[in-house]
């Protein structure tokens, strides 16, 4: 600590004339800013100091549009004061970009400063900085280069990057080394925001790492330590250099100014543990090389000072995180326990975050510092205590459980910050979940309390899980009755108590829990569950997702009878609520309530959760959305569209009116099976939203979960605890009831080891052989039954059983979700005109199965092939390979029109003893045609000669929804001589591509197009680099391949069109952009820029 | 079976906590005056002074003999306290706290060699500066310079400038 520095600080306050620092001299006392700062100094409220800034605010703004620029310094630093008081000083931002482009060196350094400081990363004025940072970065002055990489480091416009990637790498080879420091660093920032744009220089990086300068090689670490994490096997080469650094970094090899308190480098030997630790996860080998340097490390450490701790702690998780060595981990344990008794509490903390980590890989170090561990838990800071328990939760198993889950109930208690509730209580709930069978009334009553206290905050899954695991209950089915018996047993006092009280979750959960099982108690009359259930509804604070759960709840009770009187009464208020899903309910209740068979079906009593399968396409709606397409409603758009336009319509339109959509939305009619959440998730796929809701809590369990398994199996060890604790041992029963809390004994140290021996029993393993070796394995009935089925699905099934009773299974969903881009087998199809009688089933693909049904329409064709329209074909062919001779010869039965264009190689379909089916396609300008070949390959009376007949049918196809390929489905019935009639079901694969058309329009209506079009994309490709100019060059290439149309190329740009047969257009822009080639596609049809993009990179992987 | 309502179509990209940094640094006296504040995650401007608010009561109710580490929402919050004046520096839980803990120091210290003995006041007439430091320190929550000479070599270049 510096005591100088705070004697300094402490003889302050009566310093207001301070002429003698260095800084400040410079400053009079009467400017403007010293104006400012005193007035600042002098405030005594809130509202003075707003009155302050905004005078302040206003003076700034008066002067700083006057053109005298020698206060434009003084005046950024003043709007920054504002700015750091809270107050927006948005009318200084552009003054701020101005400073920076045209003051002296002092002014453009506060300017730079003022604009890191006042614009975040997406800001758009940030474009009017590259110029000036262009400018600076090709300056003969040092101090300006410096300034401008500096300023990059810390935010550029990411679409910028390459109009100054050549600079600053050229500024790698620089001699001074504050320059090449300051340029890695700023790739290391490009490195971030678009790793894609630095991909070419990774070899730079390397050599950055291997520079002369200690600085050079510290920045690179940065960007190595992010590629590491991102893949670490990458790099596993470069352990051998990290190693030589970090040695020569501990044995002092580096100049003295590069320690801290006679600590040579710290912060760098961190970061270089922090990249070993990486480095060695997992991977033997690797780890070998480093244990030299760690022991090395542990040594040399030895120092007393906060800053040798900060690196045995690093240097502690890293000798945990690699391939363990026993002796490393002896003397880091050693260290940990040095940590942990340490007096100093910083250092404690340190030790308890160490042993948290550490306890992972070897929970028995957990006992050796048990009684520290007991300390901690009694701790007056909050922070230790907290940190104990979250150690504590690494170690539970079948036996602490109860011990640990009261401790943390108790700081739950206490605590009152949000976040911590809601992080412990999801933590109780894990572990009480964990083992909800051992103890089967404090498993309800643990989560009675998590309830309780978690409220309306906690994670909605808890509940979810929690009746997810009642309902489907453990493979004994007394065991099963006995909790959720329990469950209701402890849920009706608190309805008779005060349910107002209770958080709204835990009234949902109570509500469904006795609709469920109230029946278990035998004692209890519905009738007056149902009065219990009726008094939340009246209740105020109430929300209707509560009542609606309610109400649910009474749909099941309800028998007629008696309780008809409640029912009724309830039905018909919320008959007529407002809100709808309450008013579903309410009628539901109403109806089920007066027809008791239809409820027992619709409700059976007792039944285990089912698989329930979802319509979640809503197809059983597709007839209503017809009819109301056909009666004029506007077709359906997704949220983001609807967003789209509602954002259109509110900016200036500068368009002329009366120029509507080219292109109507025909795609949305009704074969357009689309679901909502389908939709959603393309322009998932295409926007630059993502939505992040969520994302930390998937991980989070998942990384829990991951993390977990190590201790589960420690967990799992039967070795009671070697502390002396008669009648304690293993036994989970007596364990419970004699929690210290319960047994208190008169001294406070006996009292400690026996809280010690419940928490920490389980966890001791007299040989320390194997932690696996004695694990017990888990008993039967704790294992939950598998099901495939995610949480909560169960009751939210039980909730909408009412809706999906009337939809009809489907399995159009599933494939539909995935396969979104490689669709294989699912696509849509539609509008197929026949030229011959024939008519082939094109609805939708495999997927839809009841549509082929309906609507295949397929005649008879008969082998004897009499039909006058079919072209009739006779001939020998060889006996054995009737296969080769369609392709050999079926070219001549092209019909004559199509002869003439290309086709497709003409592919076998499928095969009976009476038929043979092949098919190709032929691109014609406007449409593309489908050519079946049928052939007759069944045996003729006369056996020598064998008669081949076919017959050729054409199909004209057009695409309604894109898809990667597009599958056409269909089925040719024929009758034998027999008078037997057959069918034969055959399925044809075609790309995109041969659906796209080349799209003539001119720049000015592609323009107009551009804007009205909603669905886009955006991606790089590959180049093209041959002698010719890349761009041209790549798009003649894909012109070819895909039949685009180039509509112009300007410089580095092109704009290209096309359409999708019929008319559908899509558009895409083009540009150059290191060594990409940057593309974006739009159109009015969704998934049709995705598809096509998938199709352009494939044109160019292929060429 | 179709359950669509189970899938989660949320991409993660990273695990939050994988990313050790720094959120941000603060400067603050007992009144609960922000004297200097850098955030290197972008928080609204409108939000920050109730965050200030919250981070000086949180630093403000501990006792001498406390840890120097509070928890504060997700994150952690670092402080050490100089005369009337509190260095308090949120990072994520994955940093290492007692580093952190230093880095103030060693923040202090150059502040200290530059002005030679560092007061509130010099702080207050020369936040510029002490931003040009603190640039120089640490960048995108990621310490990028300790070494004390090094950090103060741009700045005092610039001073010779403007003197000249």
């Amino acid at each position: 600590m510096s005591d100088v520095v705070e004697k300094t600080l402490t003889a302050l306050p009566s310093l207001l004339s301070l002429d003698s620092h260095p800084g400040s001299a410079k400053l009079s006392s009467t400017s403007k800013l010293g104006n400012l700062i005193r007035g600042i100094t002098e405030l005594t409220s809130k509202h003075e100091e707003e009155k302050l800034i905004q005078h302040e605010l206003l003076a700034i703004k008066e002067q700083v549009s006057s053109p005298n620029t020698t206060m434009m310094k003084e005046l950024m630093v003043r709007s920054i004061y504002c700015e750091m008081l809270g107050y927006e000083a948005s009318f200084s931002y552009i003054h701020a970009i101005k400073l920076a482009q045209q003051g002296t060196v002092l002014e453009k350094r506060v300017g730079y400063l003022a604009v890191s400081l006042f614009l975040n990363e997406s800001h758009e004025l940030l474009l009017l900085l590259v110029n000036t940072v262009l400018k600076d970065l090709q300056s003969t002055n040092l101090i300006e280069v410096c300034m401008a990489l500096t300023v990059v480091s810390q935010m550029f416009p990411k679409d910028m990057i390459p109009a100054i990637l050549p600079l600053v790498e050229e500024k790698l080879n620089h001699p001074k080394e504050i320059i090449r420091r300051k340029a890695v660093l700023a790739l290391y920032k490009f490195y971030l925001i678009a790793p894609n744009q630095v991909q070419h220089i990774h070899n730079k990086f390397r050599k950055a790492l291997c520079d002369k300068d200690p600085g050079v090689m510290t920045a690179s670490l940065h960007i190595y330590l992010q590629m590491i994490q991102e893949n670490p096997e990458a790099y596993k080469d470069l352990t051998p250099s990290f190693v030589t650094i970090l040695k020569q970094v501990v044995g002092g090899k580096l100049p003295m100014d590069f320690n801290y308190h006679t600590v040579p480098a710290p912060w760098l030997q961190i970061q270089l543990l922090r990249i070993l630790s990486l480095l060695g996860k997992n991977d033997q080998s690797t780890s070998e090389v480093m244990y030299e340097v760690l022991d090395e490390s542990l040594q040399r450490a030895e120092m007393n000072h906060n800053i040798t701790y900060a690196i045995l702690y690093e240097c502690v998780k890293c000798i945990y995180t690699i391939h363990p060595k026993s002796d490393l981990l002896e003397k880091a344990a050693k260290c940990i326990g040095n940590f942990v008794l340490s007096p100093k509490i910083n250092l404690k903390y340190l030790g308890l975050k160490a042993l948290t980590y550490v306890v992972q890989q070897d929970p028995k170090l957990a006992l050796q510092h048990q009684m520290t561990i007991i300390e901690c838990l009694d701790h007056p800071d909050l922070i230790i205590k907290r940190e104990t328990l979250e150690l504590l939760f690494r170690i539970t198993n079948g036996q602490n459980v109860t011990v640990i889950v009261e401790k943390m109930l108790e700081f739950l208690c206490i605590s009152e910050d949000d976040h911590t509730t809601i992080d412990l209580v999801g933590k109780v709930a894990e572990l009480a979940e964990k083992y909800p069978l051992k103890y089967n009334e404090w498993f309800i009553e643990t989560m009675n309390t998590v309830f309780s206290l978690g409220g309306d905050m906690m994670q909605p899954d808890i509940p979810n899980s929690f009746l997810k695991l009642l309902s489907e209950g453990f493979d004994s089915v007394e065991e099963d009755r006995k909790l959720r018996l329990f469950a209701v047993n402890s849920y009706i006092p608190l309805l008779r108590g005060e349910p107002g009280k209770l958080p709204q979750r835990f009234l949902q959960v109570i509500s469904w829990v006795l609709g469920e099982y109230s029946h278990l108690r035998e004692d209890l009359e519905p009738a007056e569950v149902l009065s219990l259930l009726a008094k939340l509804l009246d209740m105020k604070n109430s929300s209707s997702e509560t009542k609606s759960w309610v109400l649910m709840a009474m749909t099941k009770l309800c028998k007629g009878g008696a309780d008809a009187s409640v029912t009724q009464e309830v039905s018909e208020t919320y008959s007529s609520s407002l809100d709808t899903v309450l008013r579903q309910r309410a009628h539901e209740l109403q109806y089920l309530s007066q027809d008791p068979e239809l409820r027992a079906r619709v409700l059976p009593r007792g039944a285990k959760p089912e698989t329930l399968e979802v319509d979640s396409s809503l197809s059983f709606l597709d007839r209503f959305v017809s009819e109301a397409l056909a009666a004029g409603a506007a077709p359906y758009k997704p949220p983001h569209q609807r967003q789209e336009e509602l954002d259109q319509s509110k900016a200036l339109s500068l368009e002329p009116y009366g120029l509507s959509l080219p292109i109507s939305m025909s795609s949305c009619s009704i074969t357009d099976r689309q679901s909502p959440t389908l939709l959603s998730m393309s322009s998932g796929l295409s926007g630059d939203t993502l939505k992040l809701d969520g994302i930390k809590r998937v991980w989070g369990r998942e990384g829990y979960l991951a993390q977990r398994e190590p201790v589960e199996e420690a967990a799992q060890v039967e070795v009671p605890s070697p502390i002396q604790s008669p009648g304690r041992q293993g036994e989970g029963d007596s364990l419970h009831s004699q929690t210290p809390t319960q047994t208190p004994t008169p001294e406070p140290e006996q009292e400690k080891q026996q809280l010690a021996s419940s928490l920490f029993v389980g966890l001791a393993s007299q040989s320390s052989v194997s932690l696996m070796g004695k694990s017990e394995p888990m008993p039967q009935r704790f294992r939950r039954k598998a099901k495939g089925q995610g949480l909560g699905s169960s009751f939210i099934a039980n909730e909408q059983i009412s809706s999906s009773l009337i939809s009809p299974p489907s399995a159009v969903d599933n494939l539909l979700c995935n396969n979104l881009l490689d669709s294989n087998n699912a696509s849509e199809l539609a509008e197929q005109t026949s030229q011959l009688s024939q008519s082939l089933t094109t609805a939708n693909g495999t997927c839809h199965a009841e549509a082929e049904l309906t609507e295949s329409d397929t005649k008879g064709c008969n082998p004897a092939l009499r039909r006058d329209n079919c072209v009739v074909a006779a001939g020998p062919g060889p006996h054995n390979d009737p296969g080769r001779l369609t392709e050999v010869c079926l070219d001549s039965y092209l019909p004559a029109e199509l002869s003439g264009l290309s086709h497709s190689e003409i592919a076998p379909l499928c095969a009976n003893q009476s038929l043979n089916l092949s098919a190709c396609h032929v691109q014609k300008e406007d449409s593309l045609i489908l050519v079946v070949f049928i052939m007759n390959s069944s045996e003729s009376a006369i056996q020598q000669i064998r008669l081949v007949s076919i017959t050729v049918g054409q199909y004209s196809l057009t695409v309604k929804r894109p898809a990667v390929h597009v599958e056409v489905v269909g089925t040719v019935s024929y009758q034998l001589p027999a008078g037997t009639s057959q069918s034969l079901q055959f399925s044809y694969k075609v790309p995109l591509t041969s659906f796209i058309r080349p799209f003539v329009v001119s720049t000015e209506e592609y323009g107009t197009m551009w804007l009205s079009f909603s669905h886009d994309t955006k991606q790089n490709l590959t180049l093209i680099n041959d002698n010719q100019e890349p761009l041209t060059a790549t798009l003649n290439a894909l012109k070819k391949k895909l039949q685009l149309h180039v509509v112009e190329v300007i410089g580095m740009e092109g704009i290209v069109a096309c359409r999708l047969l019929q008319d559908l257009p899509c558009l895409m822009h083009c540009r150059v952009n290191a060594g990409w080639l940057a593309v974006w596609l739009r159109s009015p049809v969704p998934d049709l820029p995705d598809c096509l993009i998938y199709h352009c990179q494939r044109a160019l992987q292929s060429l | 079976m179709v359950c669509t309502d189970n899938i989660d179509f949320t991409i993660p990209l990273q695990p939050a906590t994988d990313r050790i940094m720094i959120k941000f640094v603060l400067m603050v006296n007992r009144q609960g005056q922000t004297r200097l504040s850098r955030y290197y995650h972008s928080v609204e401007l409108s939000r920050r002074a109730a965050l200030e608010a919250d981070v000086v009561r949180y630093c403000l109710s501990r006792k001498k003999d406390q840890c120097s580490f509070v928890e504060y929402k997700d994150f952690k919050l670092v402080y050490r306290q100089y005369a009337a004046l509190y260095i308090v520096v949120g990072i994520t839980d994955s940093e290492n706290e007692l580093s952190i803990y230093e880095l103030v120091h060693n923040f202090v210290e150059v502040l200290d060699k530059y002005f030679s003995r560092v007061s509130e006041l010099d702080i207050m007439f020369n936040l510029d500066r002490v931003h040009i430091i603190l640039d120089e320190m640490i960048q995108n929550g990621h310490i990028v310079e300790t070494n004390k000479s090094r950090i103060l070599a741009p700045l005092t270049t610039i001073d010779k400038m403007v003197d000249s």
